[in-house]
């Protein structure tokens, strides 16, 4: 076989009893019970658990082994995976920790079937699942937050000073990171509270808030300072950020987070959400919890989320623990085609969510008084590949039908946020408004200035944004200590 | 953090309060507004600065109670703090010489048409302004606005001050009888008067501006609950207004998308009201 080559040769006896063990999925609360309430969906590892998982992996003597190809921050994964075995628990969180700060996140976020489990050589046999690396990543990560002491060090003088404008994954990494290195460090976060689609997006079921919050502590206890209510382009611009309030570089990390909306009649009407609001209003607002917050949210009978990727799930998920009985998924082109990480469209099955393909709304119907109460859709079939790659959804004549729904939530993604962009000059956008960065080192058109995360990019994932943190914060070292541009 | 340094009461449920937000009063500019939340798990409300003062790092703001959120506002006293005050946001009116200017205010709206026509005055516009109460004694900053109008008009509903009517009565009276050549007509205060204000100078196609006051969130064009529809095209009323030709904006839809909460708003009054007297 192909992959044998990757086997560690002196450890071939174990091989094929490693090969033995089944993958262990975590325990998890019941669909039915679940459906109903915030709580985190999955229990996590035991620690005889983790240890039987860390013995599925084959110990791959490759000079990298295939799955550290697969992590976009390139995590020593064979490194913690055996401290994993050999159970020292804390000793394996702090290896993941060399290169990844926040792997209690990752490790429930990452979609880990499109990056290091896709190339686990023990996934790629036929028959033998994937080592759950980010499952093992998460167990190691609440071990040391529960039982370890995680006090970071940190070096230098603190003389130099860096803004870093967004507190989401790309804007912390940065943070941290530039602090460690001994910078002294200011996050400016526009809303009330920090971590960006971490906290209004990815709901309570998913990621706890605890975990963020435990986080951002850590920064907090090394010397971040955080500003929130501070909306740059507008409280202050990045040109008074560099010259008037004496930083010496500035990390712009705001996100793809402006709405797209689907431009057809009727979405002006109530019940009719993007996805942002929906979230927004029951994650960072609590409105799930209402005897205790005040911003409101209705619930009704039938939800309908438009959309397939994290998003939409977080979106119809919300919506059937909010209270609606009938929340459904539907989407214009077909199963293949989701983006959504595996487990999320699993766990909404499991929760009875009906997923329906090859639909396009077409319009909203309201009542008197303009609330939604039905949704006209058409059905498609697939064409030929578009520029995505993927087969383009072509309309069919004559299948128009009216579905009677109470909600319908927007989830077909975002465009970038106009504020910076249009506040900064000197800096140079793509076409689509996204800050124009160099891959590598997140160096935009302006000087001391830099940028990373799905401002740069559009719309991606966590650990992207975090990697781009990553470079980011170690270009801006040079750059700090050089001075050469 | 955002203490309340100052307050009074202007009569018709309306108070002021000066805030100290420093960054925000060295910054703000006509027609901006915050977001405050009054306390740790509450919501997020859209309040437009009336005043700024850059010496002692103050913002004034107007508030009209109406629901749970302002309720708790108006029971807050001086020292207390404010949880959250972010701001400037939405884009500053349009403030340059255009001739002469009608600038009209309702209700709490007379607050935020104070700075625009301050501005417009100070950039050589003739500023007639218009305010309008219930009653004379109601009649919210009257010596303001006079100071910084070329002329002031008031309508009064009981004819006890000015005019008695409505402040489109007086309008239509500088539009029609005094044949007033208008440049330009700033309309603020509640979506009945800014609509009807628009309808009346549609015909004389005199351009209009009016401040629109949708549900807000996060006021930064994230959420996009605060959308209107403005020639037909979603807009987000926090980063591409609040300001809008009025003559182009669904009045109508607004005023519906206002009432959506309407039933939860009043059930969590309620319950703040109930628990707050029996406390
Ligand atoms: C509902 C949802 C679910 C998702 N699920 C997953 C998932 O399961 N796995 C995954 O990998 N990815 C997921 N993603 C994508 C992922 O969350 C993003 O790619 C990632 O958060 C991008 O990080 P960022 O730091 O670039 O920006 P963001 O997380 O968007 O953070 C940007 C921050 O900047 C702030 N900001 C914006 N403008 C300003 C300004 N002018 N001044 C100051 N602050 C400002 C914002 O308030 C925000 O806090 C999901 C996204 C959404 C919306
Ligand atoms: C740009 C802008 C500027 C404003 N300026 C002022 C001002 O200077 N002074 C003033 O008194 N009011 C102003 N408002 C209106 C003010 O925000 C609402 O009166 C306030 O939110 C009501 O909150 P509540 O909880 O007391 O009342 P609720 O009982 O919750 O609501 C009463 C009514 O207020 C509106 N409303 C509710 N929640 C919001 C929200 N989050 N955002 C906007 N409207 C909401 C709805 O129409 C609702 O029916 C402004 C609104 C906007 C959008
Ligand atoms: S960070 Fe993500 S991609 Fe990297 S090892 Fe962890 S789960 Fe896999
Ligand atoms: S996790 Fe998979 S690819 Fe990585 S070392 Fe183990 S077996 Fe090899
Ligand atoms: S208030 Fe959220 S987009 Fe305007």
């Amino acid at each position: 076989m192909d992959e044998d080559k990757n086997l560690n040769k002196d450890n071939i006896l174990d091989i094929k009893a490693r090969l033995k063990i089944k993958r262990h999925e975590m325990a998890s609360q019941l669909p039915e019970e679940r459906k109903r309430n915030f709580k985190e969906v999955p229990y996590g590892y035991s620690p005889e658990e983790a240890i039987e998982e860390a013995k599925r992996c084959i110990q791959c003597k490759s000079e990298v082994p295939e799955c550290v190809k697969g992590c976009p921050v390139n995590i020593d994964i064979l490194g913690f995976i055996n401290l994993i075995e050999k159970g020292d628990f804390l000793a394996a969180a702090k290896k993941i920790k060399e290169t990844n700060s926040l792997p209690a996140i990752c490790g429930r976020v990452c979609p880990q079937e499109d990056q290091c489990e896709k190339l686990c050589v023990v996934g790629r046999r036929k028959d033998t699942p994937s080592v759950a690396i980010g499952n093992l990543e998460r167990f190691a990560a609440d071990y040391e937050a529960k039982y370890g002491d995680i006090h970071i060090t940190v070096k230098g003088d603190k003389s130099k000073k860096v803004a870093v404008v967004g507190g989401g994954p790309a804007g912390l990494t940065v943070a941290g990171d530039l602090c460690k290195m001994g910078y002294s460090v200011s996050i400016f976060e526009g809303l009330h509270e920090i971590g960006g689609v971490l906290m209004y997006g990815i709901p309570e079921f998913r990621l706890p808030k605890e975990i963020l919050l435990r986080e951002l502590k850590v920064l907090e206890d090394m010397g971040v300072e955080i500003f929130t209510n501070a909306v740059v382009g507008k409280t202050f611009t990045i040109d008074e950020l560099l010259e008037k309030k004496g930083y010496d570089a500035v990390f712009i990390g705001t996100g793809a987070g402006t709405p797209k909306f689907l431009n057809i009649p009727g979405e002006e009407l109530n019940g009719v959400y993007s996805a942002n609001e929906f979230l927004t209003r029951v994650n960072l607002m609590r409105a799930y919890n209402q005897s205790e917050y005040d911003t409101p949210i209705k619930c009704g009978r039938t939800l309908v989320v438009f959309g397939a990727g994290n998003t939409a799930m977080d979106a119809v998920r919300t919506g059937l623990r909010l209270g609606y009985e009938d929340a459904r998924i539907f989407y214009r082109r077909s199963r293949k085609e989701m983006t959504a990480r595996l487990e999320e469209v699993h766990h909404a099955e499991e929760e009875g969510i009906k997923f329906e393909f090859l639909i396009n709304p077409v319009r909203f119907i309201g009542d008197e008084n303009q609330n939604v109460v039905g949704v006209e859709c058409q059905r498609m079939e697939l064409g030929e590949p578009d520029e995505s790659g993927r087969r383009r959804p072509i309309p069919i004549k004559g299948s128009e039908f009216v579905t009677n729904i109470d909600a319908a939530v927007i989830a077909i993604g975002t465009n970038a946020n106009p504020i910076v962009p249009n506040s900064t000059p000197g800096m140079d956008l793509n076409k689509w408004g996204y800050i124009v960065a160099d891959e590598n080192t997140g160096r935009t058109t302006k000087k001391g200035v830099f940028a990373g995360g799905d401002i740069v990019t559009g719309a991606a994932t966590v650990i992207l944004a975090m990697g781009a943190g990553k470079k980011a914060a170690v270009s801006i070292d040079e750059y700090l200590r050089t001075g050469t541009w | 953090m955002y203490e309340i340094v100052g307050r009074k009461s202007m009569g018709e449920g309306i108070d002021l309060y000066n805030i100290l937000a420093p960054d925000i009063a060295s910054k703000a500019l006509p027609g901006q507004f915050i977001i405050l939340r009054v306390h740790e798990k509450g919501e997020r409300i859209p309040i437009t600065i009336a005043k700024t003062d850059k010496n002692d790092g103050t913002i004034t703001i107007l508030v009209q109670t109406l629901g749970k959120t302002t309720h708790i506002l108006s029971e807050s006293n001086i020292g207390d703090n404010l949880a959250d005050v972010v701001g400037p946001l939405g884009v500053p009116t349009e403030i340059e010489q255009f001739g002469t200017v009608v600038c009209i205010g309702g209700g709490f709206g007379i607050a935020a048409i104070y700075p625009i026509a301050k501005g417009l005055k100070e950039s050589g516009n003739k500023v007639i302004s218009i305010i309008g109460a219930r009653s004379k004694n109601l009649l919210l900053m009257e010596d303001e606005m006079r100071s910084v109008s070329t002329e002031l008009l008031i309508a009064t509903n009981d004819g006890s001050y000015g005019t008695k009517g409505i402040v489109t009565d007086v309008l239509k009276e500088l539009i029609y009888d005094k044949k007033e050549s208008i440049n330009r007509v700033i309309a603020i205060g509640p979506v009945i008067m800014m609509k009807a204000v628009s309808d009346l100078t549609r015909d004389k196609s005199i351009k209009t501006i009016v401040s629109l006051n949708p549900i807000m969130i996060d006021g930064t064009g994230m959420c996009g609950a605060c959308r209107v529809l403005v020639d037909g095209k979603t807009k987000f009323a926090c980063v591409d207004g609040p300001d809008f030709d009025g003559h182009k904006v669904d009045f109508d839809n607004l005023m519906n998308r206002l009432k959506f909460y309407k039933e939860e708003e009043r059930a969590s009054y309620e319950c703040h009201t109930k628990e707050h007297h029996h406390s």
